[in-house]
């Protein structure tokens, strides 16, 4: 319910702008953050931008979410061996 | 790219690792968050920790502690003529007083229900509908309540007549509280949820450990964030303190989201309301305050509900305060299963049943 996810600004029409990562394209609202700029990473919540992330945090939290199912394959087929 | 993840996997074996040197005793944490019971269950955290630290699932899916009272007035309200409930996807399967009577099979019957992603496509559905009644059910906890509010008011701003939204937020210091003041609590610190704190900031959880010398970590949702906030519990634990920390100051600051909380405030006020499992809970919800009544579905269609819970044989109430695991309560997984729910324990994906059946924890 909570969960958010980070996106890139690619426009902005006032309190309105599109955010996008990996081929997700998605209206969302800007009202919650202060000087928005286009290139800029927020974490969306039900379609409200509710904070701004740094380029190299919002990588890093999309590298990880990309790679979580994998990683934790790995880590029970480890746990498993022990 | 595979070297990060392979990075990752270092690191959470290391704190695995370190969390198994230091744990001694038996600790209870608790997370009040529901995509942290998800992120819990399906990384199998609970079995990289050593036996005596348990980590709990509190009162943190707001579905789950919706209660049935309340479904009902919902699904009386989505027989009405020309009323169209749009919701979030998590709502449709949750069963009032009567089992297997929910927003899923109303609309099997012929109600209209949208699940939607955001209240603003809400609003849009009004827009495009304008001889139904659009009713938004409004759930959630702080980290969704500032959108609710925008689009209240904005409902307001644009003069949306056949929009309405019934607010079931909640709000979690309350229910907290309430928890604690328990006798039967026996948790040893908090997790906190990372995007209620985005919005209410540091601050809003400082409580815990000035008021309750509960030692307490804001915490984020990937399975590092939470076993380095599980460890420095742990580490507040064993040192005898109790402090806040910010395991998530990436994307939560001291004063939380100010224009979020500014919107919150102009739109919406304190309520007492009952929580599934936790029972009547004053100034836990938050409601439309009078000035955007207009779209206020309470007030709108008349909604009331009883200010006392139901008991019935689902445990969902013990397992949200941590007095019960879920494959404790006698109908989990025979009675009570996700493809027919008796309570929003297991309805929800991130309600503590359905988290632990999916992934068999038990």
């Amino acid at each position: 319910m909570c969960l958010a996810i980070p996106l890139k600004i690619t426009e902005i029409h006032g309190n309105s702008a599109v955010g996008e990562r990996d081929g997700i394209r998605r209206e969302i609202r800007l009202d919650f953050i202060r000087e928005p700029q286009v290139g800029q990473y927020v974490i969306v919540h039900a379609g409200f931008a509710i904070e701004r992330l740094s380029e190299e945090q919002a990588m890093e939290d999309i590298a990880a979410a990309r790679e979580v199912e994998e990683m934790l394959r790995e880590v029970h087929d480890a746990l498993q061996k022990q | 790219m595979r070297s990060r993840s392979s990075d990752s996997l270092r690191a959470i074996a290391d704190l695995a690792g370190e969390i198994r040197e230091i744990a001694s005793g038996e600790l209870n944490f608790m997370e009040v968050c529901g995509s942290h019971t998800m992120a819990i269950a399906k990384s199998g955290i609970q079995r990289m920790l050593p036996e005596g630290i348990r980590l709990v699932s509190g009162p943190g899916c707001p579905v789950c502690v919706t209660p049935a009272q309340v479904i009902d007035e919902i699904l009386r309200l989505s027989g009405e003529k020309d009323v169209i409930i749009a919701t979030y996807g998590d709502m449709i399967k949750v069963p009032g007083s009567r089992r297997g009577d929910n927003l899923g099979t109303r609309r099997a019957s012929g109600a209209r229900v949208e699940i939607v992603y955001s209240p603003l496509d809400a609003l849009k559905l009004a827009r495009e509908e304008p001889r139904s009644q659009v009713v938004f059910l409004g759930v959630g906890f702080e980290t969704t309540a500032p959108g609710t509010a925008a689009a209240v008011k904005l409902a307001w701003e644009s003069r949306a007549e056949n929009f309405s939204v019934l607010s079931l937020l909640k709000t979690v210091e309350p229910a907290l509280r309430a928890l604690i003041r328990d006798e039967s609590f026996n948790i040893q610190g908090f997790l906190c949820p990372g995007h209620v704190a985005t919005i209410i900031g540091e601050k809003g959880f400082a409580f815990l450990p000035r008021e309750y010398d509960l030692p307490a970590v804001i915490s984020g949702f990937e399975p590092e964030d939470i076993l380095v906030s599980v460890y420095r519990l742990l580490r507040q634990c064993r040192r005898g303190e109790a402090r806040l920390e910010n395991e998530y100051a990436r994307a939560v600051a001291p004063e939380g989201n100010p224009l979020a909380l500014a919107m919150m405030d102009e739109v919406l006020e304190p309520r007492d309301d009952v929580w599934r499992g936790l029972g009547l809970i004053p100034g836990s919800a938050l409601g439309i305050r009078e000035r955007f009544g207009q779209f206020d579905a309470r007030r709108r269609f008349g909604l009331s509900w009883p200010m006392e819970e139901a008991v019935t044989a689902c445990r969902c109430g013990q397992i949200i305060q941590g007095r019960m695991s879920p494959g404790e309560c006698p109908l989990f997984g025979t009675v009570c299963v996700p493809e027919d729910p008796v309570g929003p324990c297991m309805v929800s994906s991130e309600g503590a049943c359905a988290a632990a059946y999916k992934y068999q924890e038990v």
